[in-house]
């Protein structure tokens, strides 16, 4: 065939895109290959595509995608944790004139998807999915405002972590860093691929991301069941609210910052480059101002989960819950106000950098709240040391010393010093992973049992708890001594073999979280054996406060067979104090939205498009709008959007939990 | 205020450690001041985590289940007391963190210029400060003494106790100017100057290297900064003089290709003109300088004129990285008024009588010819015709 007929059907494809030269990449598609084959014929043999198909990939239920959710954020952790060991490896053993075992091709891409893989797949997943399952049933809603469009979003999440997989096998991902900043991410100096992976990844996953964060705030706004005033929502619902409303106003700036940058990459535009006095400056302001409230957007649902774990494991009311809303609020607002704090080192003037580095202070203060209100919830409480609890404090002892360093980088002089220095990884990972990843998990060990109707296994639980904890003291501890020795990040290869002995305590620091990690795993694994013991029939098995607890575990496909009145913040203890009695007779049909397989459809058209772009395939591009276009048309002329639960189904499942109940005491 | 007995402690510890703590024990003046504010920051800070994290256990320890005899008070949730110290006593301590900020960060602004050398000597007026223009190349620094006519590739050197004025440019992306001993770091950014005043106080070898990753040599992009004394820095001086070799425009063009882990290398004699050509992104010849365009732009840009001469403008060398399969330049390949779409003008159009709504209403005309068309677009042309 013609070159020319080559290029047509396959843009850049070609067989030397594939990495066969990187004998790890080859070795890791071996794996990923016989395993994924494994699993594929798996599922053949037990003829489970029709019923993954029906009751999971196409369902439009709340819980459901939360659990998918969960599942894509512990995968894609793997693949991030992966990236981690790979560079804590290559920056133990490359010392005295050695290499290490990664070139810098390989390396340089191995650190930008292991940040971008952390933040944008495993830590949103995670949170997204907490919010998605919890967050309806803590409302006392049937579903989400928008059951279709959460479908859509999930999928389209999925479409980009697709994306950012398929850059390891074919072809290469970006090697500028996770926030690619121009020129280097740009067409002149990043011709190859990487860099639109990144792209098209970003804006697919974003899609989805965005429209979850409409949703959710819908959902909240509009379908509170009676009585739940917005000053009687559980802190969790706050905290959710804020975070959405902080991705519906943020996401959209990343989505135009990309966007320019594509348009630069792709149309010879010079927002960013060097060329025509175009401004690199600008894209690192513009991504900053989504980047900052992202921290957030992730942070605070943890620290929902947080208030709803002490309050619920002291046996006590939250302390101070009026403060802890305001905090949120207060906090949400301050997040637009900071993100030069990014780049003090970029040159502005004193005056600019101070108000920068104070605002950032002052959202310490809100934060400091919070810190306080948790602790004196503790304070004459009743304290049950089951796993949430001990997640939440390992996260109260690790995230002041984050904290408190944190604000040491934004006072500009001290991070003039700091800047860019493996002090500001350790500072962000001891936040993330102190935050955000124990929040997390706190979340799953609490929720688990409400999802699937068994606790998790303690054992294994505790074990992954202090590997975690004990590896992340051990891998970033050392990362702070080296900052202020002076070290920077993204290093390679190093020249003083003094500084080998702090990296090769990281590294077993990163050792001790892979045995969290597989812990967890093999935690999940004996939990599903050993269901039986595990069983709660009650639905409410840490007696808890919220109304997500008031239902069966795992909730029925409505929730909620009457929608729950609520007087009080608490208003599932308050139930229980009342001496409330499940209804047992007068059920009615129940209006459900029906499941509907457009949003995979769609958001695997876009994942095509993604690619097509990438490879400057344009017809597949092309072919894959124009596609995307007719099916998302051909969808509005779906009128099977809806159907009705009989009364029968819904007395069949009530009655079965009424003899479960009963049989339980 | 820094000669708190705890900052003298500090270094000591890290001496003592073995390990070369630089960011805690720097040998100038300014990385000094950035330390103390860092090391009373943390001191401040911990006055209120200490006892958060001692509360943490012992809350945490006291109220756990097994403990009986620890008051239990299930609706105890809201003490307006509590909440008042809660929310203050992080407000005091921004408080005078923040007043902390505004004073350091005005001090130590690295455009300030320096005022003192020494926590107790002022700076020598009578002696004027060394200048030197930094260049941050694809994987290596260039140095330029415009005062002593020479430059160096990744070495620099600075006699001791007289302020240094560095210029900061870069050549292609960012990178970021960080010498630990010295003061705190500047991003070297294209096209675009940053400015960072310092002293070195003790005489030494220190590390120099850029914060900022750059691509594939970043990790051997670092350098050795030279305090010398006065005596030293002159042979120093004299040394690269008699090294021979000259840096104009041409060997600048093959300097600035990328390379990496470059070893020391010294020029004699320079093109004086070279850094502001670097700046201006106009070292080739034939590149128009940013200063100029912007001198351009400030007249009211070229109108026609400069639609169709852009290639001067075009700075990323797209080949620079590898094998460009990028969009094509882009050139104007001419342009269209609503009357003649697709640029087929006709004699027969004539320009509007009144073209004040096509400039802007009430905008001061530009002294030349007036536009005639309101609209362009730009098109593909073969590399060719370039």
């Amino acid at each position: 065939m013609s070159p020319d007929l080559l290029k047509l059907i396959f843009g850049r494809l070609g067989f030397e895109s594939l990495p066969l030269h990187e004998p790890i990449v080859v070795g890791t598609f071996a794996v990923v290959a016989l395993g994924g084959a494994a699993l594929l014929g798996g599922l053949t043999y037990f003829r489970l595509w029709g019923y993954l198909w029906r009751e999971w990939f196409t369902t439009v239920d709340h819980k459901r995608i939360g659990i998918m959710y969960m599942i894509l954020g512990i995968v894609m952790l793997l693949r991030g944790f992966a990236d981690a060991l790979m560079m804590r490896g290559q920056q133990m053993l490359a010392f005295g004139g050695s290499e290490g075992y990664l070139n810098a091709h390989h390396y340089d891409q191995v650190f930008t998807a292991h940040g971008v893989i952390m933040i944008f797949f495993v830590a949103m997943p995670l949170v997204t999915g907490l919010m998605n399952y919890v967050v309806p049933l803590q409302i006392g809603a049937r579903d989400v405002s928008f059951p279709f469009l959460n479908n859509f979003s999930f999928w389209m999440t999925v479409g980009g972590a697709v994306l950012v997989m398929a850059s390891l096998f074919i072809g290469e991902f970006a090697r500028t860093g996770w926030l690619a900043y121009p020129p280097l991410s740009n067409i002149g100096y990043s011709p190859d691929v990487g860099v639109d992976y990144y792209i098209w990844a970003l804006q697919v996953a974003g899609v989805g991301t965005t429209l979850s964060g409409i949703n959710l705030i819908c959902t909240i706004v509009k379908l509170r069941c009676p009585g739940m005033t917005m000053m009687k929502m559980p802190v969790f619902t706050w905290t959710s609210l804020c975070t959405n409303v902080l991705i519906v106003a943020s996401f959209p700036v990343l989505t135009v910052v990309l966007a320019l940058l594509s348009l630069d990459r792709y149309v010879g535009t010079n927002f960013f480059t060097n060329d025509f006095g175009g401004s690199p400056m600008m894209y690192v302001n513009l991504i900053w101002i989504w980047g900052h409230p992202e921290v957030y957007i992730l942070v605070l649902p943890a620290f929902g989960i947080f208030s709803e774990v002490t309050s619920t494991f002291s046996g006590k009311r939250l302390f101070g819950y009026t403060s802890m809303v305001y905090a949120t609020v207060v906090i949400t607002i301050l997040s637009y106000l900071v993100w030069l704090h990014h780049f003090f080192t970029m040159g502005s003037g004193a005056s600019v950098n101070s108000f920068f580095g104070i605002t950032t202070m002052i959202i310490s203060i809100p934060t400091g709240a919070k810190m306080f209100n948790w602790l004196f919830t503790m304070y004459r409480g009743r304290i049950r040391y089951e796993l949430p609890m001990m997640w939440t404090i390992a996260f109260m002892l690790t995230f002041v010393v984050g904290g408190m360093t944190g604000v040491l980088l934004a006072v500009p002089p001290a991070d003039f010093v700091l800047h860019n220095s493996l002090f500001l990884i350790a500072h962000f990972h001891n936040v993330i992973i102190g935050g955000v990843v124990f929040g997390a998990f706190a979340g799953i060990s609490y929720w688990f049992p409400k999802a699937f109707g068994f606790k998790l296994d303690p054992f294994w639980g505790k074990l992954s708890f202090w590997f975690w904890v004990t590896g992340f003291y051990l891998a970033f501890m050392p990362l702070y001594v080296l900052g202020l020795m002076g070290v920077t990040r993204r290093l390679r290869v190093f020249d003083d073999p003094s500084l080998q002995i702090w990296f090769v305590i990281a590294a077993i620091g990163a050792f001790l979280v892979l045995l969290g990690i597989l812990c967890m795993l093999m935690q999940f694994a004996v939990s599903f054996l050993r269901r039986e013991q595990l069983k709660d029939v009650t639905g409410d098995p840490w007696d808890a406060r919220t109304l997500e607890w008031a239902t069966s575990s795992p909730p029925p496909d409505y929730n909620f067979a009457f929608t729950p009145v609520v007087h009080d913040n608490d208003a599932w203890w308050d139930m229980k104090k009342r001496g409330y009695q499940r209804p047992l007779t007068g059920f009615r049909p129940i209006h459900m939205p029906s499941s509907t397989g457009t949003g995979i459809i769609l958001a695997g058209l876009a994942t095509a498009m993604g690619f097509g772009l990438i490879w400057y395939i344009w017809w597949l591009a092309a072919a894959s709008f124009a596609a995307m276009l007719v099916v998302g048309i051909g969808h509005t002329f779906n009128y099977h959007r809806d159907f009705d639960i009989p009364a029968e189904d819904v007395i069949r499942t009530e009655d079965a939990r009424t003899k479960l109940l009963a049989g339980a005491r | 205020m820094s000669r708190l007995k705890i900052l003298a402690l500090l270094p000591l510890a890290a001496a003592l450690s073995g390990c070369d703590y630089v960011v805690l024990a720097p040998a100038g003046d300014i990385a000094a001041q950035q330390r103390d504010l860092v090391i009373i920051s943390t001191v401040l800070m911990l006055l209120i985590v200490v006892p958060v994290m001692a509360l943490t256990v012992l809350f945490a320890w006291r109220y756990r289940q097994s403990n009986t005899a620890a008051r239990y008070e299930p609706e105890w949730d809201h003490s307006t007391k509590l909440e008042l110290v809660i929310w203050s006593a992080p407000l005091l301590i921004i408080v005078c963190l923040g007043a902390l900020t505004w004073m350091g960060t005005h001090l130590l602004d690295p455009y300030r210029t320096l005022g003192r050398i020494h926590a107790d000597r002022a700076v020598d007026q009578s002696k004027a400060p060394l200048e030197v223009d930094v260049v941050a190349l694809d994987w290596k620094w260039l140095f330029i003494y415009p005062d002593y006519g020479i430059a160096t590739v990744n070495e620099l050197a600075a006699p001791v106790d007289r302020p240094i004025k560095f210029r900061i440019t870069a050549s292609s992306v960012m990178n970021s100017f960080y010498i630990p001993a010295l003061a705190g770091q500047i991003y070297a950014m294209p096209g675009m100057e940053t400015k960072l005043h310092a002293v070195v106080n003790h005489a030494g070898t220190y590390k120099g290297f850029s914060a900022n990753y750059s691509g594939a040599g970043f990790s051997g992009m670092h350098f050795n900064f030279r305090g010398l004394d006065d005596k030293g820095f002159d042979a120093w001086i004299a040394s690269a003089k008699s090294a021979g070799g000259s840096l104009g425009r041409a060997e600048y063009l093959q300097l600035e290709k990328p390379s990496q882990n470059e070893p020391v290398r010294r020029y004699g004699t320079i093109d004086s003109d070279l850094y502001r050509l670097i700046l201006n992104m106009c070292v080739e010849t034939g590149k128009m300088c940013q200063s100029e365009m912007m001198a351009i732009d400030a007249k009211g840009g070229n109108g026609h004129q400069g639609l169709n001469n852009i290639l001067p403008l075009t700075y990323d060398k797209y080949a620079r990285r590898g094998t460009p399969l990028g969009p094509e330049p882009t050139f104007v390949a001419g342009t269209c008024t609503p009357d003649a779409p697709q640029g087929k003008t006709t004699a027969s159009i004539t320009a509007p009588v009144d073209t004040a709504p096509l400039l802007g209403a009430g905008l001061k005309r530009p002294s030349f010819a007036p536009l005639k068309s309101s609209s362009f677009f730009l098109g593909l042309r073969p590399k060719s015709d370039s």
